[in-house]
Formats: structure tokens, sequence, C-alpha cells
């Protein structure tokens, strides 16, 4: 299956804005994460077609995957 | 030398200085503005006639060495709201005014002629001045003329064009410690201080110091403060790309608020992204990092310089960017930076105004994504006083009356800023309740339902969103009290030392003994004080009412309405 992977801030750095994956099907959206080489811990916000998921989402054909580290402002 | 209130009475033009009252000793910032403003102003006076007062106040711990903490309150009956106010803004002002012994400075009546005054304030007490070579001008050159006849040392707050013709939206500018201006910037109090005929004050403290009572108590806790402030994410990622780092995860999140309220999501969000603006900051030789006040540690200001490398505005924050970026659907940052320069200079908030200009090009009088024509408004219509700029210049809630727009995106006449309330729903209840019409910042709920900081809440329901925001409202009032910059409270949230460290730090300079539940009774008073103070004055609540179209118009992507029935909001003041 495709999915679209979208990153920001910091997580840009050394990798890219936003890029489509081949995954086999049932990846969650933590596997996502480790395959990036970013730290769980460093992710604040994981967005799933615009909705707040977990790492254990379980990521669909289609899908439009978000990862946010720990930002705020206001 | 014990802290004093410095009054000025601007009918007859004499000054005092005061002892302060027992029951206002504990008030800082703005639980001290709205103290005053409800004991001393009539509620249903008209906000730009004599009996209303303005006043200013530092925090509780603004001119002490404390991280963050110089900000500074101004407090009046608003002219856009008609509610009480009160806006808070970092600069330098509150700094001085802490060190010369100021506890508040109430600024009263009003000048019968059509003389213009400045005010000068030193340890010893106000100066009233006639003003004549600085009317007319925007801020830039009030604070440029302002350093070249006292020193560059002194603090200034000034309004510009917009205060002098006490238009609804005006702010009162702050002089930061580079001499550029921060905003005091919601709810027209520029416009109050325009109609008392105060074109500046000057603040000088001399050396003045702040006394505390227990000095190693104090430095003990402000360490432990300080570092809770500096190890925090959040505080990291505010330095690297500022409150603007906001616009793309608002607008994944489809609660970007897009062309006058009618999208969530932008097309163009990622040129007016916190990234983006980091990038080009970088390239131009501009610095992404910047305090708006010395004694910042998280330091979300910056300098942004134009193409040339020239200097052309700082501390331009996310919800300045979103309204005139995504709301007037305007998405080159260089733009945005030009009418952020302007707007600072003409001394207008620039949600306000942006949001007022979405609604124009809702009515037809400019296309959206012009921002040629807004710059050419502002500049030529707005800082002149032309009919079109008045109209403006009067705000979101003006724009929509004068043309027949339905879509206009106000409570209480106030613009809703940043984030739209029918797929961020926490957010709605904070726009309909706060004491001071649409404002995130009364009760950020944001931090919890978007960005998974002091616990999370589904955006898209409306399950626990009235106590979120009720217990941020209560907790906010509170911070806003002690001179704090908001964003300490990312750190207060998340991690335990803060929170305590801060009551510390108070109770160490003032050599007091305030716990945890104070202060929580303190942020619930200072609500009902100014709840009080707009029920005297006519609000009901059938004011704290989103308006209509959020409850008929779904906002794409999510494709939401605001369900939220009137009952459910009033339940908000149950405490
Ligand atoms: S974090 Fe930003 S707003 Fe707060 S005090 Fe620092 S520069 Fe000012």
């Amino acid at each position: 299956m495709r999915i679209q992977v979208k990153l920001f801030a910091f997580f840009r750095k050394g990798r890219f804005i936003k890029e489509d994956r081949e995954l086999p099907e049932g990846s969650t959206a933590g596997e996502v994460v480790d395959s990036l080489d970013i730290d769980r811990e460093e992710v604040g916000v994981l967005m799933c077609n615009s909705r707040h998921c977990g790492f254990d989402t379980i990521l669909q054909d289609g899908d439009i995957y978000a990862i946010f580290p720990v930002i705020g402002g206001g | 030398m014990a802290d004093k209130i410095f009054r000025v009475n601007m009918t007859d033009l004499s000054t005092s200085l005061e002892d302060v009252p027992a029951d206002w000793a504990g008030h800082g910032g703005r639980g001290l503005t709205s103290t005053i403003i409800a004991a001393e102003v009539p509620p249903a006076c008209h906000p730009l006639g004599p009996n209303n007062k303005l006043v200013f106040a530092p925090g509780l711990l603004s001119g002490t060495a404390a991280s963050n903490s110089g900000r500074i309150s101004a407090g009046a009956k608003s002219p856009l709201t008609g509610t009480i106010k009160e806006s808070n803004s970092g600069g330098t002002s509150a700094q001085r005014l802490a060190k010369m012994g100021c506890k508040a400075l109430i600024i009263e009546g009003q000048p019968k002629d059509d003389v213009w005054y400045s005010l000068s304030l030193t340890p010893e007490g106000v100066t009233i001045n006639t003003e004549d070579e600085l009317i007319g001008k925007g801020n830039f050159a009030v604070v440029e003329g302002v350093e070249k006849r006292c020193s560059d040392k002194i603090g200034i707050l000034s309004i510009g064009q917009a205060g002098e013709m006490q238009m609804s939206a005006a702010n009162i500018s702050v002089k930061d410690p580079d001499s550029h201006v921060r905003s005091l910037g919601r709810g027209g109090l520029g416009a109050v201080m325009g109609s008392k005929k105060i074109k500046f004050i000057a603040l000088d403290a001399g050396d003045a110091k702040v006394d505390i009572a227990d000095p190693d108590a104090f430095r003990a806790a402000n360490r432990a403060f300080t570092k809770a402030l500096v190890d925090h994410p959040v505080s990291q990622a505010l330095g690297t790309y500022g409150s603007n780092v906001l616009v793309n995860i608002i607008n994944e999140a489809g609660g970007l608020p897009t062309k006058n309220f009618s999208a969530g999501q932008f097309e163009g969000h990622e040129q007016i992204s916190g990234e983006t603006m980091h990038d080009i900051i970088v390239e131009r030789g501009g610095k992404p990092k910047h305090g708006c006040h010395s004694g910042c540690v998280i330091q979300c200001s910056q300098i942004y310089n134009d193409l040339k490398g020239n200097y052309k505005t700082s501390g331009m924050e996310y919800e300045s960017i979103w309204a005139m970026g995504a709301d007037c659907t305007v998405d080159n940052l260089d733009q945005i930076a030009e009418m952020d320069h302007i707007l600072d200079d003409i001394g207008i908030d620039t949600i306000e105004t942006a949001v007022a200009f979405g609604v124009a090009m809702e009515g037809g009088v400019l296309p959206f994504g012009d921002s040629d024509e807004m710059i050419r408004i502002m500049s030529e219509e707005i800082a002149k006083g032309t009919a079109l700029g008045r109209i403006i210049g009067n705000g979101a809630g003006s724009v929509g009356r004068t043309y027949g727009v339905t879509r206009v995106p106000v409570v209480k006449n106030q613009a809703i800023p940043a984030y739209d309330p029918r797929a961020i729903k926490g957010i709605g209840i904070t726009y309909a309740t706060s004491t001071q019409g649409a404002d995130h910042t009364m009760g950020y709920t944001i931090a919890t339902e978007i960005l998974g900081v002091g616990g999370s809440a589904d955006p898209l329901s409306k399950e626990g969103q009235i106590e979120l925001s009720r217990n941020l409202q209560i907790a906010t009032a509170a911070i806003d009290s002690t001179g704090m910059c908001l964003f300490v409270a990312f750190a207060a949230l998340d991690d335990e030392t803060c929170l305590p460290a801060l009551i510390d730090m108070i109770n160490a300079r003032f050599g007091i003994s305030l716990n945890a539940a104070d202060v929580t009774n303190l942020g619930i008073s200072i609500l009902k004080t100014e709840h009080a103070f707009n029920q005297a004055a006519g609000f009901t609540n059938l004011d704290d009412r989103l308006p209509e179209f959020f409850e008929t118009e779904p906002v794409p992507p999510h494709n939401a309405v605001w369900d939220f029935s009137g009952e459910e909001i009033d339940s908000f003041w149950n405490f």
C-alpha cells in the first residue's frame, strides 16, 4: 500500500518535507516513525488524515500521515 | 521603599502618589488592572469618555531577575467590546515601572481642550507635559523622537495615528530592548489612551531596584523555574520557529481559518509557515531567536529582514501571520512582514485589522489575496483616517455591519483569532465565555486539544471541553497577574517543578506564603470580578455565544459545525 508521510519542524532536517512511501499491509504509525530514525520520545503529535492518532494506529492505503515534534505557541 | 499607586487626572492635570490599599497589595498585572477597573470605573460609562480609566500594572514578579517576568498589563473598559479588558505585552516597560516602585499607573478624566500631552514617570512621580512635535506620527518616529530627547535607556508606551483617531482596534505600543515595539494589542486600549489625549508615556527608573524579601530563596526558586522553562521541548521549538510553528500543525488539523473562515486549510500554508520563516530569516542574516524583554529564556520573537538584508520587523506572531495570511489568502511572508511593520507603526491590532480585511474581502471591498491593496489601504486610508480607513480600523464587526456581511467572526465584537472553533471546539468555549471577547490567550485549550501538552482532548468532540477551558481560564488569570509570559504555561502544564518554583519566587519577593490553592483562588476571583463588571455593563449569557454561521456552515475538511447548546455554554460559569 501507498501512504504519504509529512514531517515538520526539526524532523525535516536531513530528511524531507513530504514523501510517498510503499509499505506492507498492516504497518503501524510507530513503525514509520522508527523507520525514519526518529526517537519516539521526541514525537509530540501524530496525525492520520488530519485526526490525531497513536503509534499503534494501523495505516491504510492512501492515508496522509503527519509527524510533529513537541511544539507549541499561541 | 514601598510601592505606590501613581495617579494622573487629565481633567484638571493633577498627579498624586498614593499608598497601595491593603486589598490591592496581593495583586499585580491583570489581577490588579481588573480590580482597579471594577472598583473605580462605572460599568455603563462610555469607553472613550471621562469616566473610563486606563490602568497600567507590572506583574508581581516584574522588575526582578525572574525569567520571563517582564510582561506589562493594561486595563480599561474596552471601546471594541464594551467589556472589561486586560491586554498584556512584553517590552521594557513592566521592568521600568516595577523598579520605580509603581504598583499601578491610573490615568483618569479627560482634557476639555484640544491639546495633546505626554507623561513622564520617575521614582519621584509623574509630570504632565504638552506635546506637539510627535502628534500625527507613527510609533517608530515617537520612539526615536523620545529617545533623542531623553535617553535610549527609558521605557516608552505610545500610540500611533490609530490611537489618536480613537479607532476601536488601536493598540498601545511598548518599546522593546532594541527600540522596536511590542503591542498591548487587543481591545482598543490605544483608543482609550487617545481619548485621554496622551501620545506617549516615558518611564525613567534611574538606578532604582526592586526589593526582594528573601534574596537567597528567590535565587534558588528562579534557578529551578528557569531550568523547567529551558528544558521543555516546546520552549526549544519556540526559540527556533517562533509561535508561527503553529501554521502547519493547525492547518494539518483542519482548524486554520482560511478565506474569512470559509475553510479550515490553506493551500499556501507552507509559504507562511514557521519552518519557511526560519529559513528566510537565517538566509537574510536576521535572528530566528530574540527576546521581547531582557530575562526571557524562551525567546520566541525574531528579527525579520527584507530581501536586501535590512531590518523589516520583529516579533511576528502566529496569530498575526495567520490573520494577514490564511484569513486573507495571502501566501507571501515578505508582504506579511511589510504589513506587520505598517500596523505596528500606525499602532493597530494586527489580528483585529487583518480579520477586518478578511470581512472586507468577503464584502467585495478588495479581492481576496490582494496584499498590495491591503498595504495601500493601511498606509493611505487607515493611517490617514479616511472613511474606509476608519471602518476597517474599527474592527471586523464594523466592516461586517457597513458592508452587509453575515460571516463576521467576532465574539463580543472582538475578532476570533487563528483557530476555527468548529474544528477545535474547546477554544470555542474560551471565545464564547472569555470576559474579554474572543481571545485565544484567555484559556489556551489548543495546548491540550492539538499539541498534546497537559493531557489530550479530541478537538472535534465536545467532551470535557468546558471544564478544560474553565481550568485554563482560571490558571491564565493567575499567570497574567505574575508578569510571566504565557508561554511559561507549557512547562507549567508538564513539569511539576515549574509552578511550585513560580510560587516560591512570589513568596520570596514579598515575604509571604502563598500555596497552589491560593493561586487558583486568585484566578477564580479575577474571573468573577471581570464577569461581574461585564454583567453590570449590560452583558448577559446570550452574549456568550459564537456567531450563527458557525452553527450553519460546516467547515472543511472535517465538515464540522459548532454544536454546543446555549445551556452547555452557560455551565462554564458554574464555579
Ligand atoms: S517567550 Fe516570546 S513573548 Fe514570551 S517573553 Fe519571550 S520573547 Fe516575549
